[in-house]
């Protein structure tokens, strides 16, 4: 599956990963706004601005609610895991670098020629939530693993692209 | 998410708060809906001063509205729109095609 990155990629692999949070949840509408609140408080805990927040809280949100009303079909209690890891930079354990979020789903496969956002031309309603992710993440990355869906999204702090892009070049 | 509304200036203001997200946006949809198709009211305003959140579940609700307002010639008005909803209106770049102000006092008044 394609990223929607490639430069962020080399970065990522500056990293190391730690686990911040994980949530196991039920395909359940209801339950979203726990989660909006609580990536909101991990997200400002690892000091991303008010602006980069909603970003990262929005592109989870949406991913989400693709799980449930596209992997599950609407149905409700059905299982989704939501993993939160800190990223940091190798030689600087104490700073932060970044946040990856991990969604699994045991929902119907994701098929990539799907994973296209629409054009925003149209005036239709749908379509508009995997275009939110990608505008608002760093790295989008949809897999399948062992039967289940695999959606990995990173939002670095602004410092961190900045050194990761000088260095890319 | 609440809905609550009231008349002003031959129409209906529909003042909403909360979230707008997968499992409320079904209820504004079908207010707003209601309000448009059913009963074919001339100006539908939307009070966006308390929504804190809006996915696109919400947006598409909205532009439902705006294109079952403009198939019997009514109007959709935004207004007072919070940080977070207009942000998600500039990513889905619609901010220029609903009518949105500022505040009560500009919509009622356009």
């Amino acid at each position: 599956m394609k990223n929607s990155n490639g430069k962020g990629r080399k970065a990522l692999k500056q990293f190391q990963a730690e686990l911040l949070l994980k949530l196991k949840m039920h395909s359940n509408p209801e339950v979203l706004c726990l989660v909006r609140a609580t990536l909101d408080r991990a997200a400002e805990a690892l000091h991303f601005q008010a602006e980069e927040r909603r970003s990262i809280v929005r592109s989870v949100d949406e991913a989400l609610a693709n799980v449930m009303r596209h992997a599950y079909r609407g149905k409700g209690g059905l299982p989704i895991a939501v993993t939160f890891r800190r990223l940091y930079g190798q030689n600087h354990p104490e700073g932060n670098a970044g946040i990856e979020v991990l969604l699994e789903d045991k929902g119907i496969a994701v098929k990539a020629s799907k994973l296209v956002g629409r054009k925003l031309d149209e005036i239709r309603p749908g379509g508009l939530g995997l275009h939110f992710m990608r505008q608002n993440m760093d790295e989008v990355e949809f897999s399948r693993k062992h039967g289940k869906n695999q959606l990995r999204m990173v939002k670095y702090l602004t410092t961190t692209k900045t050194e990761a892009g000088s260095e890319g070049e | 998410m609440q809905i609550a509304a009231r008349e002003s200036q031959g129409g209906i203001i529909l003042d909403l708060s909360g979230d707008i997200d997968l499992a409320h946006s079904p209820a504004m949809r079908k207010a707003l809906l209601g309000e448009i198709k059913e009963k074919r009211t001339p100006k539908v305003f939307l009070n966006l001063k308390n929504v804190r959140y809006i996915d696109s579940s919400g947006i598409a609700s909205l532009v439902e509205g705006l294109k079952a307002s403009r198939e019997i010639g009514s109007r959709l008005i935004l207004y007072s729109l919070s940080t977070t909803v207009r942000e998600v209106m500039q990513l889905s770049r619609l901010q220029k095609i609903f009518e949105i102000y500022e505040n009560e006092e500009q919509a009622l008044s356009s």
